[in-house]
């Protein structure tokens, strides 16, 4: 099977609506950035305070916030995971132990307005010591004959069981513990005293002081500016100083372009999506690379050839490739952003949209670049000089 | 060419081999296989629930102790060597960058001492500068490299404290380490994988467990007012007000007690948790013997004063001295065992010598976990499916090649995080099912390559030779930019996200070789069998 055999499509003429619609594009993306007073920064990034929590039932959203409010000074948001009954909890205070107070205040209010257990232990929230020493006389009241090892095993199994699949934290009920090895109907009795189930439970915590959000916050920029540097000098290393600035403006493009999308969809820019934009400046590259190494090999081959149509060659030439891996790193990428869940979710997304982009800006972006470049040169009317680029370029590659 | 194969198939095999085995083992059953996939695979904080914790010590603290010890000390020799003087005080730095520059203010020194007041200092009190204020007072400033040394030590003796009562916690594999790039941001980074009560632990990482035991000298009293009027408004010479706080079975309280303990942490030998009367939990310990002395005598002369046990300065209790005691205490109060055990362990492990902000955490719960590998693994399992029937279609028989490619590459990437101990994090898994696209990438190059020169009329041998030779640089230059976006990612990312870049270096590495080597070997392989080669499923 192939889809593109011997295709001629006059890329480098139809340039316009592409480049168009990438200004456009940036340009709106942009301008909600700007709206929105910034990119709209995630945790790591700004600091505060996120809890993730997990209900046995409809989160109830409403009462969480207004039971929140009253007892945090900042401003609470209750956000629902959609898909899911688990919601995240988050605010911004000014210093560390305002949120290292909020956070305990979080926890606080969670358990008493919804985890009302009767002064049993919460199974729901608790660590495997604390159930063990909870158990360990009520059970040996019982006559069961556990040694401590036999305890330990025990109150892991069960541990083990609440976070594992199909569970994931939540248990609908105490009888549910009958699968577990070892529980007998007089141990669970006996628990059946000493434990209850809230309706929650709390998944992950997250705090993040003003100084380390700042400090993340620099390294993001730094790492980003110093990828995009050192593919800068690489390529220009491999090639000429054309590519490296063509391939570098082509995937700054990319990396705009995706943040103005996180802005339009509301999205928050974390950790995680900041090595999203790094993979993709990687992946852009590549297709761009490929472009660019068809267009070096028929300088070689094709030498009557003018840029323009020279180049157009070389773009239909790859595109069989670019549309094939791009399209199954696509698949990829989507399969992730389907079926990965809430905490992947910011970084598939920006795979998605920056597999897309990447492609496309190798071909409507980097191309072009190069060919303005060209004719530039042309137009300063030193013909030498003209070839230059395209001679220097194709000496290289026989000089290999 | 038999020869050349044999080789490379050789390799290969080893290859494979080596990877099974750094994954699997050599496992002897079912449950051997997948104790040592467990084992092998070491997961991230992020997948196995478990809290990273950023703790900044606030060195202020421990400056302050210092200039108080040298206050005391001073007005007794200050009184020792009859120089008169007015007040003595340090300034209060309220943040860790102020520290360096607490001073403490002497006023009313008559001129006539003032030379032997500084002679005083220059001898005595090495640490400090002696300067002037005004014509009577006088500054005490610190000098610099002894507020380093403070600093360093300071710093140097929480982590060790933090240390031990990680390793009293039993929590094998948690680390301690400084953070930051100098010791003046004095923080300190705690991994904790596994734990699943991290706020017990945080608990107990962050309690200053300063025990002291001090002389009640009048009390109980219901407010600060009460207590200070009882005494005509001014606090008797070497006495301070310490508060009980309210609890369930009784109000608040404030005691007037000395201004200097009877014992502190420092003279424990031993602690541990009890059931006392009426089955309620408490902590005991035990006194190392010259503080064991110094208490016998101290409670033989007091019988019937009260003792003021204080934590962190709060009154935990204030029993009455019934009799002589010599080596042991405990401590009521605790709500249930972890409490009264926890308070032990911090006892054990001695004080902190400053206290402690969060300035970071990150706590996931091992559902959590659980949850993210279960989609992880979902995700990958359909962008492999998706991947592979895409190769199939699109390249036939030449397809099979490019998965098998695809699988070792998988195979080879877990079994080099297994043997470089590296961590799977959750954004690992992530680049793992990308790499699963970007790995076609190298094969959907060269065959479109193959294809090509197949349509330029070469033959089969020729084009599956120039195939490869020709797209070999690219992949090389392809994968090179992919890596130094990445390298930067492991400079400037933190844990998780150097999970990712570890992993996709790994996988590209790898892919190198499945893509090119092992793929060119399959070709070369099938070929071999046939003397004719007329014609290629691609």
């Amino acid at each position: 099977m192939e889809l593109f055999r011997n295709t001629n499509f006059d890329f480098l003429g139809k340039k316009w609506p592409f480049i168009i619609a990438s200004l456009v594009l940036t340009g709106a993306g942009m301008t909600s950035v700007a709206m929105k007073g910034g990119p709209k920064y995630g945790i790591d990034f700004r600091g505060g305070v996120n809890m993730y929590v997990k209900f046995a039932h409809t989160p109830p959203v409403d009462r969480l916030r207004s039971a929140l409010s009253a007892k945090i000074a900042g401003e609470i948001s209750v956000v629902e995971i959609p898909g899911s009954s688990e919601v995240i909890i988050g605010t911004e205070l000014k210093n560390e132990k305002e949120l290292d107070a909020a956070r305990r205040t979080m926890v606080e209010t969670l358990s008493s307005s919804f985890g009302a257990t009767g002064g049993k232990l919460d199974l729901h929230n608790t660590g495997q010591s604390a159930l063990a020493d909870r158990l360990r006389d009520p059970l040996a009241r019982t006559g069961a004959g556990l040694s401590e090892q036999q305890l330990q095993d025990l109150t892991k199994a069960i541990l083990a069981f609440r976070d594992g699949n199909p569970n994931f934290g939540i248990l609908q009920n105490l009888d549910q513990l009958t699968a577990v090895k070892g529980v007998t109907p007089s141990i669970l009795n006996a628990m059946k005293q000493e434990v209850a189930l809230s309706p929650f439970t709390i998944r992950k915590g997250e705090l993040v002081g003003p100084k380390i959000g700042g400090e993340l916050r620099n390294q993001a920029i730094l790492a980003t500016l110093y990828a995009l540097g050192g593919m800068l000098v690489y390529i220009a290393f491999r090639f000429e100083w054309v590519y490296g600035v063509a391939a570098v403006i082509a995937v700054f493009h990319d990396t705009i372009i995706t943040i103005g999308l996180f802005s339009l969809f509301d999205k928050e820019i974390s950790l995680t999506v900041v090595a999203a934009l790094l993979t993709l400046v990687g992946y852009s590259m590549n297709d761009t690379i490929v472009v660019f190494y068809r267009i070096r090999e028929n300088l070689k081959l094709l030498r009557k050839e003018r840029f323009e149509p020279l180049v157009n060659i070389s773009v239909n030439q790859t595109l069989s490739r670019t549309v094939l891996t791009s399209g199954l790193t696509l698949l990829s990428a989507l399969a992730l952003l389907f079926f990965g869940g809430p905490v992947l979710n910011g970084f598939s997304f920006a795979l998605v949209v920056g597999i897309i982009v990447g492609t496309y800006s190798s071909i409507f972006i980097a191309s072009p670049i190069l060919v303005w470049w060209k004719s530039r040169l042309d137009r300063r009317g030193a013909s030498g000089g003209a070839e230059r680029v395209i001679m220097t370029a194709a000496s290289k590659q026989t000089a290999k | 060419m038999q020869k050349n194969l044999r080789t490379k198939a050789i390799i290969i095999l080893v290859t494979v081999l080596l990877c099974v085995y750094g994954i699997f083992g050599l496992p002897k059953s079912k449950d051997d296989l997948i104790a040592n996939w467990k084992k092998n695979i070491r997961l991230g904080l992020d997948l196995r629930g478990g809290s990273h914790l950023v703790l900044q010590v606030q060195v202020q603290d421990a400056f302050k102790a210092e200039a108080d010890t040298d206050i005391e000390r001073l007005k007794e020799d200050l009184n020792r060597q009859n120089i008169a003087f007015g007040s003595i005080d340090r300034s209060e730095p309220a943040s860790l960058a102020e520290a360096d520059a607490i001073q403490i203010t002497v006023k009313g020194v008559p001129i006539d001492k003032v030379s032997a007041f500084r002679s005083l200092i220059n001898e005595k009190y090495d640490a400090w500068i002696f300067g002037s204020l005004a014509s009577s007072d006088y500054k005490l400033s610190l000098k610099p490299t002894k507020a380093l040394e403070l600093r360093r030590d300071t710093l140097a003796r929480s982590m060790q404290t933090i240390e031990s009562r990680i390793n009293g916690l039993g929590l094998a594999e948690s680390t301690v380490q400084q953070r930051g790039r100098s010791d003046a941001e004095s923080e300190l980074l705690v991994q904790l994988p596994g734990v699943d009560d991290p706020a017990r632990v945080k608990q107990i990482l962050g309690t200053a467990a300063l025990l002291e035991l001090y002389e009640v000298k009048d009390g109980p009293f219901a407010n600060q007012e009460q207590a200070r009027l009882n005494f005509g408004s001014v606090l008797p010479l070497n006495s301070k007000l310490v508060r009980q706080p309210a609890r369930t079975e009784q109000a608040e309280a404030w005691y007037v007690v000395a201004r200097t303990p009877v014992i502190t942490g420092r003279d424990l030998r031993n602690a541990r948790p009890q059931q006392g009367e009426f089955g309620k939990w408490e902590t005991a310990f035990t006194l190392n013997q010259d503080a064991a002395k110094r208490f016998e005598r101290f409670t033989e002369t007091h019988v019937g004063k009260r003792l003021a046990i204080v934590l962190d300065n709060q009154i935990r209790s204030a029993p009455t001295i019934q009799n002589k005691i010599s080596d042991s205490g405990r401590i009521t109060g605790a709500n249930d065992q972890v409490e009264a055990s926890d308070l032990a362990l911090v006892l054990r492990a001695g004080s902190l010598p400053a206290s402690v902000v969060y300035l970071e955490e990150r706590t996931v719960g091992p559902s959590l976990g659980a949850d993210s590998i279960r989609q992880g693994v979902v995700s990958g399992i359909v962008g492999l499916i998706a991947v592979v029937f895409v190769m199939l279609v699109y390249y036939k028989r030449s397809g099979i090649n490019a998965t098998v490619a695809l699988v070792l590459n998988a195979v080879i990437l877990i079994a080099a995080l297994a043997y470089f101990e590296a961590v799977l994090t959750l954004p690992g898994i992530a680049g793992i099912i990308l790499l699963i696209g970007m790995a076609v990438d190298s094969n959907v190059l060269i065959f479109e390559r193959i294809r090509e020169e197949l349509r330029g009329g070469k033959g089969v041998l020729a084009a599956i030779d120039a195939g490869f030779s020709k797209a070999f640089l690219t992949i090389i230059d392809t994968h090179v930019t992919t890596v130094v976006s990445c390298a930067f990612l492991f400079i400037f990312g933190t844990g998780p996200v150097k999970g990712f870049a570890v992993t996709l270096v790994i996988g590209l590495i790898a892919n190198v070789f499945t893509s090119v080597f092992i793929s060119r070997f399959i070709f070369d392989w099938e070929n071999s069998r046939s003397t004719q080669v007329a014609s290629l499923s691609i």
